[in-house]
């Protein structure tokens, strides 16, 4: 790796005056997973690594008093799967985070990271978005909050601007009788990057779907909210029927490449079947009942 | 007051394997680079490089973590593990002792990193089943065994750590 320098700052605005000195030769450091490794293979031309760790707003896990949540940017992923009270209110998230790479890689990987990485098969980017997240962003010129939905703007890239960083992410307290679930599609068991990824997240009326939101990765530039799925099944009945009418229109939504992971044709197709699996799963949480997390 | 920003030699005090350690470490180097060639523990092997194969795991703060994707000035104040601190005073850890006895190794370079991933795993589920060690341990890669005799060993060194068998 290139020589780098290194700092630690234990508060927001001291982070924001390091970025905003440096512009874009510096970068937030925050589990390391993806960072480190682009800056040793000469991916990145970072020179000034902002370690995120030290910084507490950074590092917040919390279920507010309202009912939402609120996850630090350099939360890692083991902390989330190991927070009962999280846990429970945001299990595609929690899908997600237990499918990410490896047991070690969890030990440090943080959904901030992963969702500032910005890359299309990104798999916590789908449940942020079907959970309604809303990230919270610093600048020199103050705050602002952008939807998940809106903050991915092309492979790697992002809405943040030089001087400019990811606080937090804030949840919104799920209605009574709502599940989620995400699922990702590889060529093999384990450790491999999702070749199309699907979330759904649903609020149940009895039978009748009262909301459902729908997001599926690696099949567009950027993670996508397919907004219309979950429209069409608002006053459906939970059940097969309705499930197809959403997985046909996020396979109409997806506009997957051929890659080494997969063909066109077989993302179109995974689109269609992993919103069918992601809504199963969904309708399945909201009834109480168990569903495994990824395997 | 400014945070101040690091580079050339920066002063690390960790804790490892039990023992307070001092280093100076550039930023740019990994934790994984420290351990093998400033503190000479090189039983943590750089495999991969890039956190896909395992071999280079170690123990910080409790949680598994691949050495090669931590920066050495991050681990700061960290309590650190290595495969050198794993055996006891008295002699081998139980799954050292069940590597050996099932022999579950053949060229040995993945070897440090499953022991390190498997006590990590133990320290935390000390009675896993067999699907619950074949995913904790899907990030650790080795091309000679077949994996069939690391996971038989694994199971068979929690149930002596348990007392059974």
């Amino acid at each position: 790796m290139h020589a780098i320098s290194y700092a630690a700052p234990t508060t927001v605005a001291d982070a924001v005056s390091i970025l905003a000195e440096h512009g874009a030769n510096a970068r937030m450091l925050a589990g390391g997973t993806d960072l480190i490794v682009q800056v040793r293979e000469k991916l990145r031309d970072t020179t000034v690594f902002v370690d995120a760790k030290h910084i507490p707003d950074l590092m917040q896990l919390s279920v507010n008093a309202d009912g939402s949540a609120t996850l630090g940017a350099a939360v890692a992923c083991h902390q989330i799967y190991g927070d009962d009270a999280f846990s429970a209110q945001y299990p595609a998230l929690v899908d997600a985070c237990q499918i990410i790479g490896s047991t070690g890689i969890q030990g440090r990987a943080s959904v901030g990271g992963n969702l500032c990485n910005s890359g299309p098969a990104g798999d916590t980017i789908p449940p942020l978005i079907v959970h309604g997240a809303v990230a919270n962003i610093a600048g020199a010129n103050g705050g602002r909050t952008v939807a998940v939905e809106d903050f991915c703007t092309g492979p790697s890239q992002n809405v943040l601007g030089d001087g400019e960083l990811l606080v937090s992410l804030t949840l919104p307290k799920p209605a009574a009788g709502s599940g989620s679930h995400y699922l990702r599609f590889i060529p093999r068991n384990e450790m491999d990057i999702a070749e199309v990824g699907a979330g759904a997240a649903v609020t149940l009326d009895g039978d009748t779907i009262a909301a459902a939101r729908i997001s599926i990765g690696a099949v567009a530039p950027t993670p996508l909210f397919v907004a219309e799925a979950g429209e069409a099944l608002i006053g459906q009945t939970a059940g097969e029927a309705a499930y197809e009418i959403a997985a046909n229109i996020a396979r109409d939504a997806a506009t997957p490449i051929n890659d080494m992971r997969g063909t066109i044709a077989h993302r179109k197709h995974l689109s269609f079947v992993l919103t069918q699996r992601a809504l199963r799963g969904a309708v399945a949480r909201a009834r109480g009942m168990e569903v495994g997390h990824g395997h | 007051m400014a945070t101040e920003i690091l580079s050339g030699k920066v002063h690390v005090n960790t804790t490892i394997n039990g023992e307070s350690t001092d280093f100076l470490a550039e930023p740019r180097e990994s934790l994984l680079e420290v351990l093998r060639e400033t503190l000479g523990l090189t039983g943590a092997k750089e495999g991969c490089n890039d956190g896909n194969c395992g071999a280079c795991n170690v123990i910080m703060d409790g949680r598994l973590v691949n050495s090669c994707c931590v920066l050495a000035v991050e681990a700061s104040g960290a309590d650190v593990t290595t495969i050198e601190g794993i055996a006891g005073p008295s002699g081998l850890h139980p799954l050292q002792e069940k590597f050996l006895e099932h022999a579950a190794l053949q060229c040995g370079v993945c070897t440090p990193g499953f022991l390190v991933s498997a006590k990590a795993m133990l320290d935390e589920n000390p009675n896993p089943t067999e699907d619950e060690v074949r995913w904790w341990l899907a990030g650790n890669l080795c091309r000679c065994t077949g994996y069939d005799k690391i996971v038989r060993a694994v199971l068979d060194a929690a149930a002596s750590m348990r007392g059974e068998g």
